[in-house]
């Protein structure tokens, strides 16, 4: 067991790194750990081959001074000893005590070798992000159908497209910046698909007028793909994927009131490689074994409930952006600022910024947040998106489970969450325990209300013999 | 006869099965979902060999015959019921003897024990240098979620109903004789006969009926693997097993048991320990669960946890469960209190729960048979708690 510090903070995305920044600048001794091996999150991603200038230029450039400036400060504390950055680090459980709180992470430093290692301190703070919201469709497990998510990452990975021609589907912003990617290093986009209207915007103008920067950069993305001859098509959606082997062509189609497709308006288009993105689910496993109450993030998930200082309903722990509803990096480091503000509060540490540093940004975070609800408010997922499966989808692609399957149990009453169908029909019981099909579980189960994921008491697999602790060595497979 | 059945999990819904199925009129209530309650958080164990001959054994012995009867009827492979038996292991020289003991006094009283020297001849995965165990082919495993569901399916086809998501009060007639329960939204539903099935909420429910039983929770964790192909034939547990689960000491016990299930997932248990419904996790037991189960079967170290759950065994200061007729409270009839055991005991608890109701024997539950489980045995002359 380490020496306990003040503080841990579990991911180093732009909540954690900021976080972690302020509270050192407040003289606190903090332990920040990431399952990445380096700081940055899934927002500031970085390339594996630092040098490859293709993916460098996938990175995004908004923020990148916020980003060079809390890796500089994080280097410096790295220097003082006060702080501890343990990448390769990836949080499995957390428990609460008399003391405070002890995190048990798995050290893949040196995979394939795992280590259990046990951190303390005590103020937690959780800043694990959020993952792409998926949501199936016929065709959704042939290899090639990827998140938009997914396709970013590799791109900011690698810097390579994942594919030669590319249809993206869903809602929301994110699939912009992901086209524009995509476009810019060569790939052809042969159409996004926003399941939205044009027309969602101008129902809350208010808050998108408010934030004349995201308006700018939405227009950078739009100037893009309109230079790529990108066709970007509005209340549409993907119903189908189709393909031997491999994706080949999906088929889309306009969408009604509520989500359903209109009859004739379907349309096939060949594609090697799609991406769908439907907003994105925050990670709360956790928080959740912690006992940290949850509220509705107002985009179809539920999120950590916190106050305007990040503090949880559990003494001692905070939470700080995605995991406190789907915001995107500005409010997560703005967040991020605050929990670290609170955390020095309530330890009583005596460096703390000014009040007026202070009010300026709670205002930004609160503008970050209207921003986010109303993007939220444009880009519904459409109520009628189950009426696309057909009842062999598979829906849980780790037990093989299907729609039929999933709305069988829940039409003869013996289910009415996606708690109860696991039980019943093993959907959510495999590799990914429910993280990729939870919400399309729930979906189905209990449509219009908010998704609370099952309770993880374990957040990532390890292996037992890290669980275990040193012991005789695995046999050799014969 | 009217008969509300409360609580939905395994034993509440084996109850309505052998009510419904000897033509009562039944309705299960629940607060919860079906067998949301301890029902989801065990391994589904129907077992002979970790139980010394006595009351218990008797249920257990009758409920293995029942679960095959049960299975017929439901589609064995629609609940999972799966014979696989189980291997009892032991560590050293001393606690073979001592397992050997027990399996002696087993086989007495009509349980198949069948003594094992080279143990990796039924698990090739075991550990060597094992000295041997013993085999018990009647042990069996279902799904006990499924099987909940599958018993309230088959007790619907046969008139039966059920309603979740419904918190009961009782309505007491004359001379405190049960006449019904009242629902939340103030509804009373008419009744001769309320079955305390309520598992380790069965103190709550029996307080409110009039009737407290001691019925206290052991928590235990599981913990579950990424799937395999096959590795582990049969339910496998170590000889300190038995020992543990009648044990009376607070603290923490973890005696390892390992088995396979049919989706390709290993299931590692047990703990006990008493702690109230203290749901917070547990690093230290889960890693002795770990530990435990590696020493077993060596290969496991190299194998990943995707999933670890705990639970609320309902246990009585005895250890043994209460099925039977409460003096105190005329219609009321207790169902609780199995600890660990509750899904191997369901079907005869239903049939002897059944058998109290009609006041004669059904389906080879004989009240006279089981007197050993009556709550009067908790009970001082005038009726109070002793």
């Amino acid at each position: 067991m380490s020496e306990p510090g003040d503080l841990v903070v579990v991911g180093a995305g732009p909540a954690g790194m900021a976080a972690a920044a302020t509270a050192l600048h407040g003289g606190l001794r903090v332990t920040l750990l990431d399952a990445g091996p380096e700081p940055g999150g899934q927002f500031w991603r970085r390339p594996v081959r630092a040098a490859d200038p293709a993916a460098r230029a996938a990175h995004p450039r908004r923020g990148r001074r916020t980003y060079r400036a809390l890796c500089a400060a994080l280097s410096a504390h790295r220097r003082t000893g006060r702080l501890t950055l343990l990448t390769d680090h990836h949080a499995w459980t957390a428990t609460r005590g008399e003391d405070g709180f002890t995190v048990h992470a798995v050290d893949r430093s040196r995979a394939p070798e795992e280590t259990d290692v046990a951190l303390r301190a005590p103020a937690l703070l959780v800043a694990t992000g959020a993952y792409d919201r998926q949501l199936p469709f016929p065709g959704w497990d042939l290899p090639g159908v990827l998140t938009a998510g997914g396709l970013q990452a590799l791109l900011k990975g690698g810097g390579v497209p994942a594919g030669a021609r590319v249809v993206l589907g869903g809602t929301g912003p994110f699939l912009l910046p992901v086209a524009a990617a995509l476009a810019t290093r060569g790939a052809e986009v042969a159409a996004v698909c926003e399941a939205s209207g044009p027309s969602a915007w101008l129902r809350r103008p208010g808050p998108l007028l408010r934030r004349p920067a995201r308006w700018a950069e939405a227009a950078g993305y739009a100037a893009v793909l309109a230079r790529h001859r990108v066709p970007v098509r509005t209340r549409t959606a993907i119903t189908a994927a189709e393909g031997t082997g491999r994706v080949a062509a999906v088929r889309t189609a306009l969408l009604d009131a509520d989500g359903s497709p209109l009859p004739g308006s379907e349309r096939r288009i060949a594609a090697d490689t799609v991406g769908v993105g439907w907003g994105f689910v925050p990670q709360l496993d956790l928080l959740v074994t912690l006992g940290c109450p949850l509220a509705d993030a107002g985009d179809g998930s539920m999120a950590a409930a916190v106050d305007g200082g990040q503090r949880t309903g559990v003494p001692g722990l905070y939470a700080a952006g995605e995991a406190c509803g789907v915001g995107g990096a500005a409010l997560a480091v703005g967040e991020g600022r605050l929990a670290a503000v609170s955390v020095l509060a309530d330890l009583g540490a005596p460096g703390r910024p000014n009040p007026r540093r202070l009010a300026a940004e709670r205002a930004a975070v609160a503008g970050h947040r209207a921003f986010a609800r109303a993007v939220a408010g444009a880009h519904p997922v459409p109520p009628g998106w189950s009426s696309w499966l057909t009842d062999d989808t598979p829906v849980c692609r780790c037990e093989e489970v299907t729609a039929g399957a999933v709305r069988s149990v829940c039409a003869d009453g013996s289910a009415a969450d996606h708690r109860q169908v696991k039980q019943l029909t093993r959907a959510g019981m495999g590799w990914c325990q429910g993280r990729m099909c939870g919400p399309a579980v729930h979906g189905l189960a209990a449509p219009g209300q908010p998704y609370a994921p099952a309770e993880r008491l374990i957040a990532t697999p390890l292996t037992l013999g890290a669980l275990a602790g040193p012991g005789e060595p695995p046999p050799v497979p014969s | 006869m009217r008969v509300v059945v409360v609580g939905a999990g395994i034993v509440g819904a084996a109850c309505a099965f052998h009510a419904a199925a000897a033509g009562l009129d039944v309705t299960v209530l629940d607060r919860g979902p079906v067998g949301a309650g301890t029902t989801s958080r065990g391994e589904g164990n129907i077992l002979l060999s970790d139980k010394r001959p006595g009351p218990e054994l008797e249920l257990a012995r009758l409920s293995r015959e029942l679960w095959d009867e049960a299975g017929a009827e439901l589609g064995p492979h629609t609940v999972e019921l799966e014979p696989k038996g189980g291997l009892v292991v032991a560590s050293t020289p001393g606690a073979l003897a001592e397992l050997q003991v027990l399996a002696a006094r087993q086989s007495a009283a009509g349980v198949r024990a069948e003594r094992v020297g080279c143990v990796r001849d039924l698990e090739p995965h075991l550990a060597p240098g094992l000295p041997g165990g013993v085999h018990y082919p009647q042990d069996a495993q279902v799904q006990p979620v499924l099987a909940a569901a599958g018993l309230l399916g088959a007790a619907r086809r046969r008139g039966a109903r059920v309603r979740t998501g419904e918190a009961v009060s009782p309505v007491a007639g004359r001379g405190g004789r049960i006449r019904g329960v009242r629902t939340a939204d103030g509804a009373v539903l008419p009744a001769e006969a309320v079955v305390n099935a309520a598992g380790t909420w069965g103190g709550e429910v029996g307080r409110r009926l009039g009737a407290p039983v001691e019925i206290l929770p052991r928590r235990g964790f599981v913990l579950v693997t990424q799937p395999l192909p096959p590795m582990v034939r049969h339910k496998v547990y170590s000889a300190g097993y038995v020992a543990d689960v009648d044990s009376d000491g607070a603290g923490l016990g973890t005696s390892c048991v390992v088995e396979g299930t049919r989706a390709g997932t290993i299931l590692i248990g047990a703990s006990r320990e008493r702690v109230g419904f203290d749901t917070a996790m547990d690093p230290a037991v889960v890693a002795a669960l770990a530990a435990g189960a590696c020493r077993l079967f060596p290969f496991l170290r190299a194998t990943q946890v995707i999933r670890a759950y705990r639970g609320f065994r309902p246990y009585c200061p005895d250890h043994l469960p209460i099925v039977g007729p409460d003096p105190r409270v005329p219609g009321v009839v207790h169902a609780c209190g199995h600890e660990g055991a509750g899904v191997g005991l369901a079907p005869a608890t239903g049939a002897l729960v059944t058998a109290h109701l009609l006041g004669r024997p059904w389906r080879g539950a004989d009240p006279a048979a089981h007197t050993g489980l009556l709550p009067d045995r908790f009970l001082t002359g005038e009726g109070t708690p002793s």
